[in-house]
């Protein structure tokens, strides 16, 4: 084995012009870390927030002028606009008409978050400050009666929320088995 | 040039139109035995004629529809000389006389939408590039490839930047596969909904992709031992985000660049776009630019609000990746006319995101007795197949379906299975048997059967 290793190896160099080549190329440049400062992604535990924090009544302000106009005054929603629905909906996913919002449905605060960050306001995506986002998070989960009205958000304390259906997901990975045995 | 839409698809002029007159389901219909092969020529002869006169003057004034050049149509264009090469610029275009287009749904703004593919028109197996399904979350991105880049990052060994030059300069491999939207077919749970199988089945598409394998740039980057996901983003407005499991990366997943002999149309991701065969389609992340690799599932919008299933008991399945096993006939389908009784050739598609499809059944009677239908292309994993069947119709109401059987002895369920398993809240993963019924006036309907 090593033998025929050895042999390849030194086939390879003697046909190639530089000892590089053996290797094949390089491909792709190094990444640094100015590269990957505009980039995001938040993780459940929190991992990856920026470091600030923004407060439910800060959160109305930055509502009021970025989002009603296609969420709503009392964030029920603006069909004709595209916004949905981001409050209400407690107890209404396993009857025929389930509304699903951040609070009846989403499991993650964290989600919220990294959402609004990256993609919202839908007129100016991605425009917000991490203050403003963390203002606005706290704005709606204290709507959807997830925090209180008093409650600031930062790095440390929207990971800890727990969302109302946070235990309403599982994996659901692999076939549906119970296909395999349905009546005919 | 008239567009339908999906809640305006159904035209009660087409019908309630003459039997004789010119109408799509024409295509793949064989003449009734009884009918002489000289009345047949006859009777051809004279509605081409008539048609082509009236056709041709009404033309003249049109625009050509999209995609196509309008050029005036000669007399006899034996007679004269045709365009002289490159009149084109060099990038030829379909012809005058093709109208096939996408048509979108109906939602508040075209920025976040989709548009479905005109299946019933489709020739071959591949759709073509201009007719492959898009959905969108913010736009079509217009982006420069020299200024784009794909950085792979997180629980690797050297996180690396690659420009879309350096893919191409990698191994490259060129698969056929499908893509379907898993919400395709979703307004059809609980009641028939859509007037054509553009809009019940059109968030379906076939290319040939051509791209680097994931587990080719995993070897430039290295892998860490912990990592088991890797969220895929791309450079859109909605910097859409998806976490995706690394075992299907490095099985089957790839970084497409070509798209049916060219680049990738910018609506499918240009300059770059995921490719993971037989999942569902949110996750091939369009406008790639970015992979981080992790140990755990980033639960990002798109896997936790959005594309989860919801089951009767208010609980819902994260990360139903993979599109079940699913076939529809495309002629004849809803809002056609059968002229009369006859033998047709009932042609139709069939996929799985778990395999190659292994068989396609059909029957006449709503499923009480099927037949094996013809396989007319080879089955390759996570594509699609197309399939015919030949049959009779004596002229009295039938109702259509089709069947398929993956290479892992998943078989396409019933409605009724699906709704008993899954409720009438999952939205998404709708897989069941497609019914059409036949009318005896030959209408083709969307039914439940």
């Amino acid at each position: 084995m090593s033998t025929l290793k050895f042999g390849l190896a030194a086939l390879v160099l003697a046909l190639a012009p530089a000892a590089a080549f053996a290797e094949g190329p390089e491909v792709g440049a190094p990444v640094s870390d100015q590269d990957l400062a505009r980039y995001f992604a938040i993780q459940p535990d929190g991992e990856g927030l920026p470091p600030a924090s923004g407060t439910v009544s800060a959160g109305a302000k930055v509502y009021g002028e970025r989002c009603a106009a296609c969420h709503g005054d009392k964030l029920q929603g603006v069909p004709a606009a595209g916004g949905p629905a981001l409050v209400g909906g407690r107890g209404t996913l396993a009857s025929p008409k389930p509304l699903k919002t951040v609070e009846s449905y989403w499991p993650y605060a964290s989600t919220l978050y990294d959402y609004v960050w990256r993609a919202m306001p839908f007129d100016q995506p991605g425009s917000l400050s991490p203050e403003e986002v963390y203002a606005v998070s706290a704005y709606v989960l204290s709507k959807g009666g997830v925090i209180g009205e008093d409650a600031t958000m930062d790095a440390k304390s929207l990971p800890k929320v727990e969302m109302p259906n946070a235990k309403g997901f599982y994996d659901g990975r692999g076939p549906d088995l119970s296909l395999y045995h349905a009546e005919r | 040039m008239k567009r339908r839409g999906p809640d305006d698809a159904y035209d009660p002029e087409a019908a309630m139109r003459p039997l004789d007159e010119e109408c799509p389901c024409q295509e793949g219909m064989r003449p009734q035995a009884k009918l002489g092969r000289r009345q047949l020529l006859l009777s051809a002869a004279s509605t081409l004629g008539a048609s082509a006169l009236a056709v041709g003057a009404a033309r003249a004034a049109e625009a050509a529809p999209p995609g196509a050049v309008h050029y005036d149509v000669p007399e006899d264009p034996t007679k004269e000389q045709g365009r002289p090469l490159l009149a084109d610029g060099g990038y030829g275009t379909r012809s005058q006389f093709e109208t096939e287009v996408r048509v979108k749904a109906k939602n508040p703004t075209d920025l976040t939408s989709w548009t479905f593919t005109p299946l019933a028109a489709q020739i071959g197996n591949l759709t073509p590039s201009g007719l492959h399904f898009e959905r969108h979350h913010g736009g079509i991105p217009t982006i420069d490839p020299a200024r784009h880049e794909l950085i792979v990052h997180g629980m690797v060994g050297t996180a690396k930047k690659f420009s879309v030059a350096d893919l191409k300069r990698m191994p490259s491999v060129t698969r056929k596969h499908f893509i379907e939207c898993s919400g395709n077919t979703l307004t059809e749970w609980a009641k028939p909904t859509a007037k054509t199988v553009q809009v019940t089945h059109g968030l379906l598409s076939t290319s040939e992709w051509t791209g680097v394998l994931f587990s080719t740039l995993a070897r430039e980057v290295g892998l860490k031992d912990a990592a088991l996901w890797v969220l895929a983003e791309g450079a859109d407005a909605a910097v859409m985000t998806r976490s995706i499991p690394i075992e299907k990366l490095l099985s089957d997943g790839m970084i497409a660049y070509g798209q049916n002999g060219e680049a990738l149309r910018p609506e499918q991701g240009y300059p770059l776009r995921l490719l993971l065969p037989g999942y569902e389609g949110n996750t091939h992340i369009k406008w790639l630019r970015r992979l981080q690799v992790s140990d755990r599932p980033f639960m990002t919008r798109e896997e936790t609000s959005k594309y989860t299933d919801l089951m009767p008991d208010g609980r819902a399945k994260l990360f139903t990746l993979q599109m079940g096993a699913k076939s529809v006939i495309t002629f004849p389908s809803a809002d056609m006319m059968l002229p009369k009784p006859g033998v047709y050739e009932i042609k139709g598609i069939a996929w799985s995101g778990r395999g190659r499809v292994q068989s396609v059944e059909v029957s006449s009677d709503a499923g009480k007795t099927w037949r094996p239908a013809n396989i007319e292309n080879a089955a390759e994993p996570m594509c699609t197949v197309r399939f015919s069947c030949p049959w009779a119709w004596d002229g009295q109401a039938a109702t259509l379906q089709s069947r398929c059987t993956d290479e892992t002895g998943y078989v396409q369920p019933t409605r009724e299975e699906l709704v008993r398993l899954r409720g009438l809240n999952s939205v998404y993963h709708y897989n069941a048997i497609q019914s059409w019924a036949v009318a005896a006036d030959g209408g083709v309907s969307n039914v439940h059967a």
